[in-house]
């Protein structure tokens, strides 16, 4: 038995299989129930450890050969298997309720197990390769059936191939730096092409205009779940890369481009999102300012990488909710411009209800899941410096204001409409659970602590 | 025997990837990126073993072939329109020359960076990948993006070629050759069948 085959290999033949199912709510209940006990493997079963059931001995291990290199998950990659296919398989659950199982189920199992092969890959620089195979596999589920592709879905790939050969050949370079560390020059033109790779791979601003073209374009939940699997894999791997290379991470610079980055991006999505008219755009600039979170929490230095880790499962849960939310309200109107959502919320007011929950969770409001993280980010920001403090306050404000409007836009009502659930069980039902998760996620947020204690397992030098 | 093969190849990019440029007839212009292939393979061939070097001209054909066939499947063909980017003969004409200048300008010292390239293999590299990015950024249409992506990609993959020689990277290379190649044809026949319905 092998870790690679079961969790790489395996989910991309179930895909496969998946795939042949032709009923959505069985492909969402089978995809869901096969990403959970992935997820449930990983927690039970020790890898590079014989496991003994009554007279039987297992061992899996860690390493595969693969074409010349190896694909590694050893017991240290165990929190990412768990929290991948773990929260793959819930959204996997919900694509159903969002009437897009059949897109997203197969394709969004071979996404899960390719970014899997990217975290696993030695040399790890070639993650490049396996995220742009997940992208390319993304972008078709991207569009909407019967409809044309629109020019986000084109920006997306575009932008996302871009940064495959800025990442490896910044890789090579890095290893050249390694050799001759006094090279300040090969230094910084190596980290200058890394920059600008992981720049297009997080659509860090200004390359972030796709963002709201595609959240316009896409079926919202798929583009949830994308704007969750891939900024999350490709943050990873960034984290892999300050990791092993001791200069970046001991550089000074590197902070400070960081802080930069991440405050663009969460100055400009809070504002932009703050005066948006259109939901879906909203969603969009809310993803910009998550990413811009992690970098702020990635440029605090190598023992507040928790405060990454912090962000990764709220994001997941946010997202989910919002984009279910965001998917029942979108088959009922022809936009989800705030002219045309007025009182939605009379009717749906559970969908409406997490579209609003999940967005004051984004803007960090007491009591939700996107709180504990922002707390600790705004708190290590304070103490480093009160402006910086200030500018993610503002940025958070931004979301607040935006999250305020929608739930002006959805409630109010010139006509007189009575308050009605219209949404079907299903619906009520994971909409119903979403929204207590995000408030648990707030009110317990220790309850995801064991898991992300290990998280930081998976690298040497980073974690404190 | 070799520098004159890197010559020919050069010349052979140098001209497909200008063409790819200049025309607006899409027949032509995947005729000239079924060209450019072979200009790769000569390339690559200096730093990789034949198999290997293969992998890229049967991949890059493919990838042809693959949005030739999706072009040939669509009822209609109209020239592209695009009202907001400056796109004329000319312009693309100054432009694909100012990347030549540029090239000729920037490849000696991205020989002098990279171990083992030759002056002409870096020429031919930085020119891919600057007409690529200028045929990417000059237009939104599915079919145009995708062959500028692949343009970039191949002179990316002269580069890379010189200095990494797995399999792995050949393999997933290819992959994602293919793949944009299959991602570009759905995203032409995603517009299509729209207007069939």
């Amino acid at each position: 038995m092998n870790a690679p085959l079961i969790w790489i290999g395996l989910p991309i033949a179930l895909a496969i299989i998946l795939s042949l199912i032709s009923r959505p709510r069985l492909s969402a209940r089978v995809g869901g129930i096969l990403a959970l006990a992935l997820a449930a493997l990983a927690w039970l079963v020790p890898i590079d450890d014989v496991l003994s059931i009554g007279a039987i001995s297992i061992k899996i291990t860690s390493v595969f050969q693969f074409l010349g290199r190896q694909l590694v998950l050893g017991a240290s990659s165990r929190s990412i298997l768990i929290v991948f296919y773990g929260l793959s398989g819930l959204w996997f659950l919900g694509a159903h309720a969002a009437g897009v199982s059949r897109r997203l189920v197969p394709a969004g199992m071979a996404i899960t197990a390719l970014l899997v092969g990217a975290l696993a890959v030695k040399p790890f620089l070639y993650a490049a390769l396996f995220i742009e195979t997940a992208v390319l596999l993304s972008a078709p589920i991207l569009i909407p059936p019967r409809q044309p592709a629109g020019r986000g879905v084109i920006r997306f790939v575009a932008y996302q191939t871009l940064a495959m050969p800025f990442i490896l050949f910044a890789g090579w370079l890095l290893a050249g730096v390694e050799t001759s560390p006094s090279d300040l020059i090969l230094a910084k033109q190596s980290a200058a092409l890394l920059g600008l790779g992981f720049a297009f791979l997080l659509a860090i601003f200004p390359l972030s205009t796709w963002m709201p073209m595609l959240a316009e374009d896409a079926p919202p939940y798929i583009f949830g779940f994308l704007q969750w699997i891939l900024p999350t894999t490709s943050l990873i791997f960034g984290l892999g890369f300050i990791d092993r290379y001791a200069w970046l991470r001991q550089s000074d610079l590197l902070p400070q481009v960081l802080r930069m980055a991440g405050f663009l991006m969460l100055v400009t999505g809070g504002l932009w999102a703050a005066f948006e008219k259109r939901l879906e755009r909203i969603l969009a600039y809310t993803s910009i300012t998550e990413t811009g979170c992690a970098l702020l929490a990635l440029s605090l230095g190598a023992d507040k990488t928790q405060i990454v880790f912090l962000l990764f499962i709220p994001r997941s849960f946010g997202l989910a909710v919002w984009t279910l939310g965001l998917s029942i309200v979108k088959d009922q109107v022809k936009s989800l411009d705030f002219a045309a959502i007025q009182g939605l919320a009379r009717r749906y007011p559970l969908a409406s209800g997490a579209i609003l929950v999940a967005q004051f969770s984004a803007s960090g409001v007491p009591l939700l899941a996107g709180f504990p993280p922002r707390y600790a980010l705004w708190d290590a920001l304070a103490q480093i410096s009160p402006n910086m403090a200030f500018w993610f306050g503002l940025g958070l404000l931004g979301l607040f204001l935006s999250a305020i409007r929608s739930l002006t836009a959805l409630v109010i009502s010139e006509k007189l409409t009575y308050w009605q659930l219209q949404e079907d069980w299903p619906q009520r039902i994971l909409l119903g659970i979403g929204i207590v998760v995000l408030f648990l996620l707030g009110l317990l947020p220790q309850m995801i602590y064991p898991l992300l204690n290990t998280f930081p397992l998976m690298f040497e030098h980073l974690g404190g | 025997m070799t520098a004159f093969l890197a010559w020919l190849a050069l010349a052979l990019l140098t001209i497909t990837s200008a063409g790819i440029i200049l025309s607006r007839n899409w027949r032509w212009t995947l005729a000239l990126l079924a060209i450019l292939y072979v200009g790769v393979f000569i390339s690559v061939r200096f730093y990789w073993p034949p198999g290997m070097a293969a992998v890229k001209l049967i991949t890059g054909w493919m990838a042809t072939t693959i949005l030739g066939m999706t072009q040939l499947g669509i009822a209609s063909h109209p020239e592209p329109v695009e009202e907001t980017l400056p796109q004329g003969f000319p312009f693309r004409l100054l432009m694909t020359a100012l990347i030549g200048v540029a090239v000729t300008a920037a490849a000696p010292s991205l020989s002098g960076l990279i171990p083992g390239i030759g002056l002409v293999e870096s020429a031919a590299s930085l020119l891919l990948i600057g007409l690529g990015l200028l045929y990417l950024g000059i237009t939104s249409q599915p079919l145009q993006a995708t062959i500028g992506l692949l343009v970039a990609l191949a002179g990316f993959e002269i580069l890379y070629a010189a200095v990494e020689g797995s399999i792995l990277v050949a393999g997933l290379l290819a992959v994602v050759n293919l793949g944009l190649a299959l991602t570009g044809a759905y995203i032409l026949l995603a517009g299509e069948s729209r207007q069939n319905a």
